[in-house]
């Protein structure tokens, strides 16, 4: 029986002005390769299927286990972690397609710029502003209840899957995407992040706030940790709302 | 005048520190080669220690001092582990106000698990990721300070190496944008080291593709002292891969998961049978070298390949769902099975470096003004590291440098001729310009991959004295070769292949001490098991490896361990391991 081979459809770009162009490659097929082994593969022999010696294909990865969010990229049209699709699942007809994301700009080939989220952390003032970190004591109680809702939330590992599914995200807006919002839901949660939810919430009522989330869930469908994205909007949004009648009411 | 420090790394000691002195109004510019939020303290899975006593098992920070140092054989000086188990329930108190969703008790107070080496429930966690909830707080609390001013951010750089002056003194880092390639030197009054562990050195590990180990390289080549490199921790659980091995927490056996292999057609659990007193929760050295016993002595791996079960199967699935969810979800991922239902296969794999740069009591190199703290550091761990202590010695090394880095930096604030930067800056040019023209036959990521199948092969679990040579001839075959690396890629942006060539250099050099070290040490001690020399041997070896670089290659000295708070005893996890005497 003839060696089955995978073949790699990769959109390749050398620079964030230049054009993007393809280039295929062809591997071995074993079936406990993921996306990540194989542009590993490629790295140690960079010839594309038509036998052309090139450059290895540039991407981001660190964990490979799909906790750091760093590989996240466009698979057969869907984005997702590189490490965590598997050769055997991800292939369809021994082939596979990988595209850097569309939503952010492209540094080189797969490697794309996500720094936008991490502003968007810190113009949400995504944190619990503690006293100080000496000694103070236990933390406040929290119910298990509350601690199994809130960790959901905390495995956000700021991926971007949720942006680039998102049509509200585009060039022609400023929205911040869902995760930004999923972790002022958390923030809040928190017993002493609630009592500062409203200097989050405040940034979440400004430009690319909540208000642009169209509804059309896509955030939600692939989230690669199933985090209950629509949930969060729904409440903070409930949060922003009351916040808005208050301010109106008494200030 | 507020002193003006660099983190290099930002996992959770870089970030601990960054935080601690942004906190004392100082200013930070932290570098790391990934966005700081994926670093690899994110796979750091089970928990972190603290004798908060929840649990009414009479558990204290005097246990838990005992545990970690009869754990790590008795080769980590006494009195900074002592203070690392002082501060640690302070330290999980510290992280529950920062919002880290730690797992809680109906009463809504902290839960805690068991892990390896104990017998107390002493380990915080939330759900099976807790070492990204930690970093995660932390990466929070920074972007607090970035956002204030006082923490400058440069992610995506790549430290190529210290720069000193003309007494030797670090007075900053050189550094490489690792987009535009642009090499450039940043002075500071003092510089933290702190990019965690070599896993890459050996191949696959258990570590994310950051950890090249190549900063700490590169300060043991300027002359930064490198302490018990050879005391390599083998997880005894990972999912063998083609990329790397993925972990499998110890969390998984502390809530009643078991290890077994088929003996004569029925189920083994043969940690239980060989160590009745701990069971499948022995540290982490003895359980490795069991199932290597079982694997490759015995013959009895599962189907006859390198793997035995690891099972939770018989448990409450919800219950597992909510303790360790995120590690079995990994597992279904990447396995495609559930091991809710079927038991996972699993194997010995690299996990965690206990030797590192040296550093005295307040985390300081022997090169003044090089700090150096986590997983990079050799301080807290001895000769093995127990469970869950990890992510606790990042913590505390990083609160404790910031008093020493904030009277350090006061005393030399006064500026470094710009000299010293001019000239870093060009050798490390110089050292670049070479690598573009590199045109040889040879492909630096097979190179990577022969050098990691040696040290995986020679330098792990089972060490014997003709093959640690052998690897070390092969370390010096594999630098020769390195110079007849051809550059597949030229390009002058964001080359990855290129910085590559430099890692690979760096990680010849650390293994060089890593072998050797080994190879020089005639006992077994911890994670160090020599079957020619199978005993402990304090007389001659309770002493810590140094190896300083030196062009020819390592030259070795050693210290004797400050063994003044508990008196050596024999290591045993068969029967229970009994009170600490007191030292003389």
């Amino acid at each position: 029986m003839a060696e089955q081979t995978i073949t790699l459809r990769i959109r390749r770009q050398d620079s964030p002005e230049s054009a993007s162009y393809w280039e295929e490659f062809e591997l071995p097929f074993k079936a406990n390769h993921n996306v990540t082994s194989m542009l590993m593969e490629i790295r140690r022999n960079p010839i594309t299927r038509q036998g052309k010696r090139t450059s290895p294909v540039v991407f981001e990865a660190n964990c490979l286990e799909e906790v750091c969010g760093a590989c996240s990229m466009v698979i057969n049209g869907r984005v997702r972690q590189a490490c965590s699709a598997l050769a055997a699942t991800v292939s369809q007809d021994h082939s596979v397609t990988l595209e850097p994301m569309s939503k952010f700009p492209v540094i080189r080939d797969l490697w794309v710029d996500r720094s936008f989220m991490f502003e968007s952390l810190k113009k949400a003032h995504a944190w619990i502003p503690i006293d100080g970190t000496y000694d103070l004591g236990p933390g406040p109680r929290v119910s298990p209840e509350t601690q199994e809702l809130a960790y959901l939330f905390s495995r956000c590992m700021t991926c971007g899957c949720c942006l680039e599914a998102c049509p509200q995200v585009n060039e022609h807006s400023k929205f911040m995407g869902a995760a930004v919002i999923g972790q002022v839901y958390l923030m809040g949660e928190h017993p002493t992040g609630k009592m500062h939810q409203d200097e989050r919430l405040e940034a979440l009522m400004g430009i690319g706030g909540i208000a642009d989330c169209g509804n059309a869930q896509n955030c939600v469908e692939v989230c690669p940790k199933g985090i209950p994205l629509t949930t969060a909007i729904a409440r903070v949004g409930g949060q922003a709302s009351r916040k808005w009648l208050r301010d109106l009411f008494f200030k | 005048m507020p002193g003006q420090h660099i983190v290099v790394g930002g996992g959770l000691a870089g970030l601990t520190t960054a935080m601690k002195l942004a906190e004392a109004g100082e200013k930070v510019d932290l570098f790391s080669i990934v966005p700081v939020k994926r670093s690899h303290s994110v796979c750091a899975q089970g928990g972190i220690n603290g004798a908060v006593n929840t649990k009414g098992e009479g558990d204290s920070p005097a246990i838990h001092f005992d545990d970690s140092i009869y754990g790590g054989d008795f080769l980590a000086h006494q009195p900074p582990v002592k203070g690392m188990c002082d501060a640690a329930p302070s330290i999980i108190y510290l992280f529950d106000r920062m919002g880290v969703m730690f797992n809680r008790t109906p009463e809504g107070l902290l839960d805690f698990r068991r892990f390896g080496g104990t017998k107390h429930h002493r380990t915080a966690f939330a759900g099976a990721t807790t070492g990204q909830q930690l970093l995660y707080a932390l990466d929070e609390q920074v972007r607090r300070y970035e956002a204030s001013g006082l923490v400058r951010k440069f992610e995506g750089f790549e430290m190529l190496s210290i720069v000193q002056d003309e007494s030797g003194e670090c007075r900053g880092i050189c550094a490489i944008d690792t987009r535009s390639l642009e090499i450039r030197a940043f002075p500071a009054d003092d510089v933290m080291i702190a990019t965690g562990g070599p896993g890459l050195v050996f191949g696959r590990s258990t570590q994310s593709l950051a950890n090249t180990g190549s900063a700490v390289s590169a300060c043991y080549q300027q002359g930064t002292t490198y302490a018990n490199g050879e005391f390599i921790q083998v997880h005894p659980t990972a999912m063998p891969g083609e990329d790397k091995n993925r972990l499998i927490s110890e969390s998984i056996r502390g809530e009643g998961g078991r290890v077994w292999t088929y003996k004569d057609g029925k189920p083994w659990y043969f940690l239980e049978e060989m160590y009745p007193a701990y069971g499948n929760l022995v540290p982490r050295d003895i359980a490795t070298r069991a199932i290597y016993k079982v694997v490759y002595e015995m013959k009895l791996g599962v189907d006859g390949e390198p793997l035995v079960y690891l099972d939770v199967s018989h448990l409450d699935p919800e219950e597992l769902n909510r303790k360790v969810g995120g590690v079995l979800e990994i597992y279904e991922k990447f396995a495609g099975e559930d091991p809710r239902k079927v038991p996972m296969k699993i194997f010995p794999a690299m996990h965690y470096s206990m030797g590192g740069l040296w550093v005295d009591y307040t985390q300081h190199t022997n090169v003044k003004g090089l700090f150096a703290s986590g997983e990079c550091d050799f301080q807290y761990h001895g000769a093995n590291r127990l469970g869950a202590n990890s992510l606790l010695s990042c913590v505390y090394a990083g609160q404790i440098s910031e008093p020493a880095m904030v009277a350090y930096a006061k005393g030399h604030q006064s500026s470094a001729s710009s000299k010293i930067y001019d000239a870093e800056v060009a050798r490390q040019r110089e050292a670049f310009d070479k690598i573009y023209k590199m045109d040889g036959p040879e492909n630096v990521f097979s190179l990577w991959r022969e050098l990691g199948d040696w040290m995986t092969e020679n330098v792990t679990v089972v060490r014997f004295n003709a093959k640690l040579k052998a690897t070390d001839d092969k370390i010096m075959e594999l630098k020769d070769r390195w110079g007849r690396v051809g550059l597949n890629d030229r390009g002058k942006w964001a080359n990855q292949e290129l910085l590559f060539v430099r890692h690979l250099y760096n990680m010849l050099e650390l293994a060089r001490p890593i072998t050797l070290g080994a190879l020089n040490r005639n006992e077994s001690r911890g994670a160090h098991y020599k079957p020619d020399f199978p005993e402990r041997d304090d007389q001659n070896w309770l002493k810590s490896t140094l190896a300083h670089w030196t062009s020819d290659g390592p030259r070795f000295s050693y210290e004797p361990v400050d063994v003044g708070l508990i008196k050596p005893r024999a290591r045993r996890y068969d029967v229970d391991k009994g009170a600490p005497a007191k030292a003389a």
